[in-house]
């Protein structure tokens, strides 16, 4: 069955709950992850190994690069999950 | 006809470690100016306070040889009994002769096996594996390995990614004989598909290539902080965990991890994959050392035995990992209290 994007979301969230320790309330599409949601660079890594797992995709670091928004990210998981 | 000898063997642990830092202490503040950063955002992102840069007089061999001295007198030992020097660096500014007859010259020991080894951060463990095959095979009988970098002479200052992060220092080991098994099985390997991630360029065949061009530049570090961070905390953590088990060891009955101090994140994270229980004890030399290459596991090692004195012959997993990207992990028993 194809990731929609719900379920990423919700993924995601309790990925970032996690490792930024915020509240998951705060998490939404727009979000930039380092002005919003004090996850930095490292802590992106940290993010983006988390939701390879859980999803089973794949994501380059010249993606990572380019996910400014947990928005970016849920897309490009969903596109690129099975 | 085939050779007419009984290869003999004997077992082989760390004597001794020896340390040195420069005395000058340089905190973020005296950083932060020229890369629009913070104290705070420095030591968010790494973990570092201070760290410890040579004077321009000093050079990476001034700063070995006095850890090199020190390692050798806790050993009990003479410059003279030392049969082999491995030294592991980045930053001796040539490529020939090797920066290890130059410690050679300085120790008074002219007479030893010598030589350097590339293997940047994970340079020092590279240097202990061998050391250990070296004595056990008896091809050497007291052999001292030597991290040293000045790196403060290849980073650049206004690299918003590394200039806080690199250091000078020296670290060195004696190993040497042992009643019993004192270095465990070596777990080392490469991922050389990602060798551009950490880089010092560019190299002496550029200038000669374009005479007169200036803006080439000095040679300097760079790096990719986040493939160089997802490497070293998830490609890491297993070959650390290889290691110990190697030693036949689990997590509850190690003593203290020493991993390189390349970031406190790094160190962070490692322990947290790894779960370690909070029965071990983890270096964190990074705080006021900063990443120092192949010195910070000696250097490392020297400040956690002065901290917990009650580590001296307990057991650590030493982890290093940096550019190639190369990486190796051994179980170590720590040196004794010093002779001297």
């Amino acid at each position: 069955m194809a990731l929609t994007q719900d379920a990423v979301l919700a993924g995601i969230k309790e990925i970032v709950v996690e490792v930024a320790g915020i509240d998951a309330n705060l998490i939404a599409m727009d979000k930039k992850f380092s002005d919003d949601l004090d996850v930095d660079s490292l802590s992106m890594v940290e993010v983006v190994v988390a939701a390879e797992e859980k999803f089973g995709v794949k994501i380059p670091d010249e993606e990572v690069t380019k996910m400014a928004t947990v928005g970016d990210a849920v897309n490009y998981i969903v596109a690129n999950g099975k | 006809m085939g050779l007419n000898f009984t290869p003999v063997t004997q077992n082989a642990r760390i004597l001794s470690v020896g340390a040195y830092r420069p005395p000058r202490v340089v905190p973020n503040s005296e950083i932060v100016d020229r890369i629009d950063s913070t104290d705070e955002w420095i030591q968010q992102r790494t973990g570092i306070q201070t760290r410890h840069i040579a004077d321009s007089d000093e050079s990476l061999i001034d700063m070995a040889t006095k850890a090199a001295e020190q390692a050798i007198a806790r050993a009990g030992l003479k410059a003279e009994q030392i049969d082999a020097v491995i030294f592991a660096t980045i930053s001796y500014p040539y490529q020939a002769p090797s920066a290890a007859t130059e410690l050679l010259i300085r120790l008074g020991n002219t007479k030893a096996a010598a030589f350097d080894i590339s293997a940047a951060c994970a340079g020092f463990c590279y240097g202990v594996a061998l050391a250990n095959d070296m004595v056990q095979a008896k091809t050497s009988n007291y052999v001292l390995v030597i991290g040293g970098e000045k790196l403060s002479d290849f980073t650049d200052p206004d690299d918003r990614a590394t200039a806080f992060i690199f250091a000078d220092g020296a670290g060195a080991v004696v190993i040497g004989p042992s009643q019993d098994v004192g270095i465990g099985p070596t777990i080392w390997g490469a991922n050389a598909e990602t060798r551009d991630a950490i880089v010092l360029e560019p190299s002496y065949l550029d200038y000669k290539k374009n005479p007169g061009k200036t803006d080439l530049g000095w040679p300097n570090i760079s790096q990719q902080g986040q493939t160089v961070f997802r490497w070293a905390v998830y490609e890491i953590a297993p070959i650390a965990l290889r290691a110990l088990e190697a030693a036949g060891l689990t997590p509850d009955n190690l003593a203290a991890f020493i991993p390189h101090q390349a970031n406190e994140r790094i160190i962070d994270s490692l322990a947290k994959s790894m779960k370690l229980p909070d029965t071990v004890a983890i270096a964190r030399d990074i705080r006021t050392t900063g990443n120092t290459s192949a010195a910070s596991i000696p250097l490392a090692m020297d400040a956690l035995l002065k901290e917990r004195p009650e580590l001296h012959g307990k057991s650590a997993l030493l982890v290093g990992f940096g550019a190639g990207l190369v990486y190796a992990g051994q179980v170590v028993e720590l040196p004794p209290v010093p002779k001297n």
